[in-house]
């Protein structure tokens, strides 16, 4: 298992941090990329990236339950302030890269992140 | 232990919080890891299924040292027809809902799937009762 910094995640995607600035520290075991509540909800796994287009709350709600460790919005998406707040208080670290969802997973792919 | 939650249709920025909060409560009594993954994919999906499609409901959760059951009882539309509703890919969800990452028709078959017993009855115009029992084991999907 390779573990990656989220700052290091942050510098391959040349993403925008938007909250958790002091969080990014932290490491990932695992990436999992989806764009759907229900997949996420089962299919990733504790101390995971999360890499998704979806911005509404649920997927923060998703992330916290499933302990993901990370959020990186892809295509440019950025969440609205009530969720950037919520995330803020539930201590998940929220980026956002202008790069699509495969290019994303393939970047981090290439750099030893692996799936569960 | 017995824990008890009331849903609201279309209730978005609440929806979610039965779940997170029983699987704080399966974390604090020590079960399985695997039991609270399962629970918390029938709870959210089965709490999510009446925000979006019923107008109200009731969440309950009875947690013992074997087992967890999870009860959803709704008013709403109910559900014509319950062999359909179970197929995978098969949703009624508007777009606006699809929207959100939403009605991607895997909510019911995830329940099915992380549950080890699971009975689903409705009536049309009036609701659906929705019963779920995890066993409290290490493993085991279906």
């Amino acid at each position: 298992m390779i573990s990656i910094k989220l700052h290091q995640v942050n510098e391959l995607l040349e993403a925008e941090v938007i909250t958790g600035e002091e969080l990014l520290d932290l490491t990932v075991n695992y990436g999992f990329g989806c764009d759907l509540i229900s997949d996420s909800l089962s299919f990733s796994r504790p101390d995971c990236l999360l890499l998704t287009g979806l911005t509404n709350i649920q997927i923060i709600r998703v992330a916290e339950m499933v302990e993901a460790k990370a959020i990186v919005f892809v295509r440019g998406k950025k969440p609205g302030t009530e969720i950037i707040e919520m995330s803020r208080q539930k201590k998940i670290p929220l980026m956002s890269t202008k790069r699509f969802l495969f290019e994303s997973c393939g970047i981090l792919y290439q750099h030893g992140l692996r799936s569960y | 232990m017995q824990l008890e939650f009331e849903i609201k249709g279309m209730d978005f920025a609440r929806a979610g919080e039965a779940a997170a909060k029983i699987k704080k409560a399966l974390q604090m009594v020590g079960m399985e890891v695997e039991t609270i993954r399962k629970t918390l994919v029938v709870a959210y999906e089965a709490e999510l299924n009446v925000v979006i499609h019923a107008y109200a409901g009731t969440l309950t959760a009875k947690i013992s040292p074997d087992a967890v059951e999870i009860k959803v009882m709704d008013e709403g539309p109910g559900i014509a027809d319950i062999e359909l509703a179970m197929q995978e890919g098969y949703s009624t969800a508007p777009s606006n809902i699809r929207e959100m990452g939403f009605g991607a028709g895997m909510g019911l078959p995830n329940i099915e799937r992380c549950s080890d017993q699971m009975e689903l009855t409705s009536e049309v115009n009036q609701g659906t009762l929705l019963t779920a029992i995890i066993f409290n084991r290490t493993s085991g999907e279906k």
